[in-house]
């Protein structure tokens, strides 16, 4: 078994700490400074590019004595394969586990509103990575505008229900159409080609939606966004303190009126709307077309030579992940009540496909796990609302490079012959 | 006299300047093994990138005669070829999903009559029984298959995870689970050892005598090509300059000069 | 014919900045096959160091406008190399070899990670620059419109020529250009043969982000203003030019530049300059989809 060699490795991170002073002093420690009255100063901060150093130095050490000691353990650890199978029983816990929290965290004592509304936050990420993991994750086909069809679905809603003052279950299935249609057209010219321009075509697809609903001021409003759009009703029945149309959600149940019925009320549309993108996710990787994805994922060539139709099979997780990301932007909608184009970012698409990949690709528990991360994480530092992003940066860069395949990247079989391996224990 | 499985007419493939097959013609029959054989270059993969819709011929026919019509598959797009002619193929450098299992495998093999089934997803998504009698078809074929090449134990394990050999044979299992009529095998014996090469040998014997379909085989391993072969055919330079019964082939002296080399050693 | 020309100008000075960003892309990619997400904010960091240079030496009262403008440029193109650098060692070489997604990823993160930090280290309010370089030559004069190029535009387009001919027999002539080609070729040869493939790599970062680093500097004098978001659409715009001209492709990359350039500013000087962002994606898709390997890209062969 190696020693760890501590003197070898401080001498490496004080390297590395230099090297991190050389790159803050110029950008850290001269922050230029335009509030003056004489045009732009230089305002210098060399303790703070020299603090920051220390830091990467310190963190380079830390680094690297976690990693020399979880490889003396793993050495002495368990196979692989029995890792394996422990993991896949992990996460099947985990799922369990995330359900039934999931169920009853608004009866819980500690769900009070900010709790409810974080909550509602991550399950909408949740379903939008479950949506983009389609695409991704099975089809392997790289989207980095994916949030283009979520503000197609968001927009949609808002226009259908603001004009036509149509239920929030009627309009949602439309939105989701929308977003689908959206998928086919952008999809059909561009899905033969290979990864990395598929990904740049599709992340200038998202631009390109942005900059219409920002400059299309007739019909979306323009940069001020749409606002007053309806809110969803409990099934005729609205949430309000008291309507002239017959009865509220709080008197037909005979509750006091509390504005926490609406909010418990949008967690379980999310909650169910997540749900069924999973089940339906579920279902379809065991169907041939679900195959096909993940088979043109691995080599697309085999599959044309077996007969599957490379662009409608892809065409179809296209337009399915999109549906989902309609769903999920009419939730976000109706949830809000009020949309921009500022909502729709290309951030956005970075974020979900972050969540899709750190999970690891495919996997859909995995999704959970890191919407929670990412977004329940950077959520709690709200108070460092400028140190937020950067975190979450440093966040994608450390879990990529720590675990390439994302966090739990396990693949199950869609059929088998034999029994589950490790079903009885 | 009916027609052949596979006539090919005057294939001609230019690259730019290069001719990399020139007016090329032979049949392939039903129930038969055709070699296709010659040095390095001769053109042989070409013949198969064209005959599988890879490559789009510069020239020439190729048609393909089953029960259920007639093909011309220069005009058609490559995955058709497979959907509605049936040619199956295999590669050089072995295709597999290998992320998936192996019996994973042996069902993407089988997405066309199984898409039906399902419905387009439609029936599939519901669980309907009619689906649900075509996935156990499917998973019973692909057991077959999987007893026949002896893989039967490994099939829930990801394909990418098995030897070198096996991963061969498994390619040309995949390939025979989409009932093909015709069935191209770029090198299988490529990278074999001795033993697997035999069991190599028995299968392809396998599917010719009872699968009611013609293969087309490439192959550098002469000793083999001579062993199961019903006829060759042998390319040089993008010509074909000779065919036969594998005793005629050894004896043609273009063939020996070309190919086996000046000194009229046969090399193995 | 004269809005024309003043078009044309515009185009081509904007091109030129393009261009010498899509380099970046370009070698990056040929040498490892990926898209460096995070390249747009190295332009960044090469604007804002030639911005801290020029602030902080002006405030010292040292040079002349012409000396500030070279050392600046200098300055900017060592910070950004060492930014570059550091990237590649960060969230490239840990996962070389590894998954595809993984990579992209980090980069994306590492995009983020720069634009809060440069955010947070100099603040989120855009930064004015007067003008250093004033005046030019009138070409042509009609009614109330005249044609301007400024001694601003020919130093950008001049600049861009001589660095592109510099970097082109660089790659042509020199050894690390031949080690960089052999490691585009096949890099586990190039490895085998006793090439130090991780210095060539980390090298192929550096250049990428010292052009980037003048194409920063660029913009900054001749936009006058710059923020810490800027990185991300003129980065997608490169890439978008180096994808244009055929990735891989240093002409290419020059051409796409060019192109994407003269387009935005046509777009914008005769249609809408709201939707000049939809024209430059709006060709690259259409490229993409009739010609995959860009203009002056190499075809690929599907080898089968």
């Amino acid at each position: 078994m190696a020693e760890i060699d501590y003197i070898a490795q401080a001498k490496e991170s004080a390297i590395a700490a230099l090297v991190g002073l050389a790159l803050t002093v110029p950008i850290v420690g001269l922050r230029t400074d335009s509030s003056g009255p004489d045009g732009m100063t230089i305002d210098v901060r060399m303790l703070d590019a020299v603090l920051l150093a220390i830091g990467i130095g310190v963190g380079h050490f830390m680094v690297n004595l976690a990693r020399g000691l979880l490889q003396q353990r793993r050495r002495a650890a368990k196979p692989a394969i029995a890792r394996a199978a422990n993991l896949k029983s992990v996460a099947y816990f985990l799922g369990a586990g995330a359900l039934v929290f999931g169920l009853v965290l608004p009866g819980l004592p500690f769900a009070d509103r900010y709790v409810m509304d974080v909550g509602t936050l991550v399950l909408t990420y949740v379903m939008l990575g479950w949506g983009l993991n389609i695409v991704v994750g099975l089809a392997g086909l790289l989207d980095l505008g994916y949030v283009a069809f979520y503000a197609v679905g968001a927009y949609s809603y808002a226009l259908i229900a603001s004009h036509f003052g149509w239920s929030f279950w009627v309009c949602l299935p439309l939105a989701g159409a929308f977003a689908a249609f959206f998928g086919i057209i952008l999809g059909f010219p561009v899905l033969r080609l290979r990864g990395d321009y598929l990904a740049i075509v599709t992340l200038g697809f998202g631009e390109i939606i942005r900059v219409i609903l920002l400059n299309w001021y007739d019909f979306t409003g323009g940069p001020d966004g749409m606002s007053r759009i309806p809110r969803p009703d409990f099934f005729g029945l609205p949430f309000a303190r008291s309507s002239p149309d017959g009865a509220t959600f709080h008197e037909f149940f005979g509750l006091e009126f509390s504005s926490m019925h609406r909010i418990i009320f949008l967690y379980y549309l999310i909650f169910a709307l997540a749900l069924l993108t999973n089940v339906f996710t579920l279902r379809i990787r065991r169907l041939p077309v679900g195959r096909a994805w993940e088979a043109l994922r691995e080599d697309e060539i085999a599959c044309r030579s077996l007969g599957v139709n490379p662009t409608n099979t892809k065409l179809t997780a296209f337009a399915i992940g999109a549906m989902f990301g309609g769903f999920a932007g009419a939730f976000f909608a109706t949830r809000q009540g009020f949309i921009s184009p500022e909502s729709f970012t290309f951030i956005e698409s970075a974020v979900i496909l972050a969540i899709v990949v750190l999970g690891g690709m495919g996997s859909q528990i995995g999704v959970v796990l890191a919407a929670i991360l990412l977004i329940g994480g950077t959520e709690i530092f709200r108070d460092l609302a400028e140190y937020r992003m950067l975190a979450f940066g440093a966040a994608m860069v450390a879990i990529m490079v720590w675990k390439p395949r994302g966090l739990l990247s396990n693949r199950e079989p869609t059929v088998r012959l034999g029994p589950k391996p490790g079903a009885g224990s | 006299m009916t027609a052949p499985l596979l006539a090919v007419d005057r294939l001609t493939m230019r690259f730019g300047g290069l001719v990399a097959i020139d007016a090329v013609s032979f049949h392939a029959e039903n129930q038969k093994i055709t070699s296709i054989i010659g040095p390095n270059g001769a053109g042989k993969t070409t013949v198969f990138n064209c005959l599988t819709g890879f490559y789009k011929p510069t020239s020439g026919r190729l048609l393909l005669t089953t029960p259920k019509g007639e093909f011309h598959l220069e005009r058609m797009e490559d995955f058709r070829i497979n959907q509605r002619a049936g040619v199956a193929r295999t590669f050089q450098n072995i295709r597999l999903f290998p992320a998936m299992s192996v019996l994973e495998n042996l069902m993407v093999a089988q997405h066309n009559k199984l898409m039906r089934a399902s419905v387009w997803s439609l029936a599939g998504l519901l669980g309907l029984g009619a689906y649900r009698r075509a996935e156990r078809d499917a998973v019973e074929l692909g057991r077959y298959w999987l007893e026949r090449i002896d893989l039967i134990d490994r099939a829930d394990k990801p394909a990418g995870d098995l030897p070198y050999g096996d991963q061969r044979r498994l390619e040309i299992a995949r390939a025979m689970c989409s009932e093909p009529r015709l069935l191209c095998l770029d090198e299988p014996a490529a990278g074999l050892n001795p033993r697997e090469t035999l069991l190599l040998n028995d299968l392809l014997r396998f599917i010719r005598d009872e699968h009611n379909a013609g293969v087309l085989l490439i192959e550098h391993d002469m000793s083999m090509v001579m062993e199961i072969s019903d006829h060759i055919v042998v390319l040089d330079y993008g010509r074909k300059i000779a065919e036969g019964d594998p005793e005629a082939v050894r004896n043609n002296p273009a063939v020996i000069r070309a190919y086996l080399g000046e000194d009229e050693e046969e090399s193995a | 014919m004269e809005y024309f020309l003043q078009q044309l100008i515009n185009g081509v000075t904007l091109g030129s900045i393009y261009g010498l960003i899509a380099i970046g892309y370009t070698m990056v990619y040929g040498i490892i096959g990926m898209i460096n997400f995070a390249h747009g904010d190295i332009f960044m960091i090469g604007a804002f160091s030639g911005l801290i240079v020029i602030v902080g030496l002006g405030a010292l009262g040292l040079g002349s406008a012409g000396g500030l403008i070279v050392v600046a440029i200098i300055g900017a193109m060592i910070v950004a190399a060492a930014y570059g650098w550091a990237l590649e060692r960060i969230a490239y070489r840990p996962l070389r070899g590894s998954f595809r997604l993984a990579a992209l990823i980090s980069a994306i993160g590492m995009s983020i990670l720069l634009q809060n930090y440069v955010q947070l280290a100099q603040g989120a309010r855009v930064k004015p620059l007067q003008p250093m370089i004033e005046g030019g030559f009138v070409l042509m004069q009609k009614g109330d419109f005249t044609v301007n190029l400024s001694y601003l535009q020919i130093i950008i387009v001049g600049t861009t020529i001589a660095l592109m001919t510099g970097f082109s027999l660089l790659i042509a002539k020199t050894s690390i250009g031949r080690s960089q080609r052999a490691c585009e070729q096949d890099m586990k040869m190039a490895a085998l043969l006793g090439l130090d493939v991780n210095r060539t790599i980390s090298l192929t970062f550096m250049m990428g982000a010292a052009l980037a680093a003048v194409a920063g500097m660029m913009f900054l004098i001749y936009y006058g203003v710059i923020d810490f978001f800027i990185g991300f659409l003129v980065g997608i715009k490169a890439f978008t030019a180096a994808v244009l001209g055929g990735i891989g492709s240093l002409p290419g990359a020059m051409l796409g530049g060019l192109l994407i350039g003269l387009i935005e500013t046509f777009w914008s000087g005769y249609f809408t300059v709201e939707y000049k962002d939809v024209a430059a994606f709006a060709i690259l898709v259409l490229v993409l989809i009739f010609r995959p390997t860009g203009l002056l890209g190499r075809p690929e062969v599907e080898k089968v």
